[in-house]
């Protein structure tokens, strides 16, 4: 399936700064492993070292987020936009670094 | 004029260090940037406390104005504040008649819906970032809303002659809309909820050279908020209190009330004791609180379904970190019906005379039920935390029709026989 992956500021330097890349991929997990094999470097970003995608990082196909579908299993069809968009956090330093 | 010496001396030195990530703790300068490149974990501010400790005291806080900007060292601006010099030290009112309702002898409420100028506690966050952004050299600023913060932003750049974008979810009360508005702010509804307005501004802060108050500038942002946590322990007489109930949206305002105690903690500004912290949320939108409840650190989204719109995120960024946070300090958290609700709104302004919004409601019917699950012990003093201020959400009430009558005194003496 083709899919229009849309590429947030934070993750450019690794895909020569292009904010749209195509590809063909079943499932969103299928998608961000091609991601990866074509752009060294974002895998390491968007993903833990078991895989799962890291706390601050979110998707959504065609505005959905993937959490409300399957997450990293949900389908893709011919057409679909994936953005990966970095989730906003103020952070907590509850005791100040002794 | 002693006074006004210490308030400028307070700000023309500046602790902060620079921002780390609290993830993979990557430091960066002090920057507006609110995303760790490494990871995409949240940045911090980080201070040099060694130092800090050396400048303030108890005293030396006394003896300014009463501001949020008398804590200015635990507050990240290089510069005396641009925005919102006169915001924050609210009152911290005892509730005697509240407590009697709901046991608990030593309750008080800080009453943050009486915020200068758009009286929420947004107004603290706002005066820090907006402060921020001009030293940043934004001319434009702007916010993802759920109402309160379109209104403190778009008051108070109108004020520092900034222009405002304000970005909302499409159901927000009308008074929220018009208090924005009247401003000059310009205010673009978006299709959807908080979430999908939130997810826009993520995106579009890359191609925008503008302060986005909770997106590029939320590491100063929300540090803003701990000046609530400040307020209650200075007005306590310098000692944190027992247990805290905490409104929460995304969450970043009891993680801030929980850092402030531990700041204060630390500085030996109070005595070595930390409350509880106790977090509230609609039971249409409780994605934190079922993550309390299920003893997880995840926090699964929701799509909102609440009349408390200022509490309405249903994938709370803070989540994970108000989770922590509540454990953490020994608390819980609960939720409240729409019913319930309302039923907080009419209880805290029948007892204690003060309207509070739908967010307010939620945090008095959560603080019913903890003491009723005797989490809150009838003795211990216990804040709660009023956020914001009734007038601004009515259509969230129905007012009932007045009796009418003739103006004759006859006409009064029926309707108080009759048991008026």
């Amino acid at each position: 399936m083709s899919v229009t992956v849309r590429i947030p500021q934070p993750l450019r330097r690794f895909t020569e700064n292009r904010d749209m890349i195509e590809l063909s991929a079943r499932t969103v997990g299928e998608l961000l492993e091609q991601l990866g094999r074509q752009y060294p470097g974002i895998t390491e970003r968007l993903c833990e070292p078991d895989g799962q995608l890291r706390r601050f990082v979110n998707i959504y196909v065609d505005g959905e987020d993937i959490r409300f579908l399957s997450g990293l299993a949900t389908e893709l069809e011919d057409g679909m936009e994936v953005s990966i968009i970095p989730a906003i956090a103020g952070g907590n330093e509850h005791a100040p670094s002794l | 004029m002693a006074q006004a010496t210490n308030a400028v001396e307070a700000k023309t030195r500046s602790y902060v260090t620079g921002l780390r990530c609290r993830l993979c703790r990557a430091e960066y300068p002090e920057q507006p940037v609110a995303i760790c490149e490494e990871c995409f974990g949240p940045l911090e501010v980080e201070y040099n406390y060694a130092a800090l400790a050396q400048v303030i005291s108890r005293e030396l806080i006394a003896s300014r104005p009463p501001t949020m900007w008398r804590y200015g060292e635990l507050l990240p601006l290089s510069v005396p504040p641009r925005v919102g010099a006169e915001t924050g030290y609210t009152p911290l009112v005892p509730a005697p008649r509240l407590g009697a309702v709901l046991g608990l002898k030593n309750l008080y409420i800080k009453n943050d819906g009486v915020c200068h100028p758009t009286l929420s506690f947004k107004d603290r966050v706002v005066a820090v970032s907006l402060s921020k952004a001009c030293e940043f050299g934004f001319d434009t600023v702007g916010c993802a809303s759920t109402g309160n913060l379109a209104n403190s932003v778009a008051a108070n750049a109108a004020r520092a002659g900034l222009k405002a974008y304000v970005f909302i979810p499409e159901t927000l009360e009308q008074a929220k809309i018009l208090g924005t508005q009247i401003y000059g702010a310009r205010v673009i509804a978006i299709h959807g909820t908080y979430d999908d307005v939130n997810r826009l501004c993520s995106e579009i802060v890359y191609n925008l050279n503008w302060g986005l108050v909770n997106v590029n500038l939320r590491p100063f942002y929300s540090e803003g908020s701990k000046t609530v946590g400040f307020e209650i322990a200075e007005q306590l007489g310098w000692r944190a209190p027992d247990a805290v109930v905490v409104p929460m949206a995304g969450g970043s305002l009891l993680t801030k009330i929980h850092k402030a105690f531990a700041e204060l903690q630390h500085l030996g500004l109070t005595p070595p004791a930390r409350p509880r912290i106790f977090g509230a949320q609609a039971r249409g939108c409780n994605p934190i609180v079922a993550a309390i409840k299920e003893g997880s650190e995840e926090i699964r989204p929701v799509k909102p379904r609440t009349i408390a719109h200022s509490l309405a995120i249903g994938d709370p960024a803070d989540g994970y970190f108000a989770v922590r946070a509540i454990r953490e300090s020994g608390g819980w958290a609960e939720d409240a019906t729409d019913e319930e609700i309302l039923e907080g709104i009419r209880l805290l302004a029948e007892t204690e005379g003060i309207f509070t919004e739908a967010a307010g409601g939620v945090t008095v019917a959560v603080t019913k039920k903890l003491a009723a699950q005797r989490r809150l012990s009838p003795d211990e003093t216990v804040v709660l935390t009023i956020t914001g201020n009734g007038l601004k959400t009515t259509e969230a009430l129905t007012a009932l029709p007045p009796i009418t009558i003739a103006p004759k005194i006859a006409e009064v003496e029926r309707l108080l026989r009759e048991g008026m």
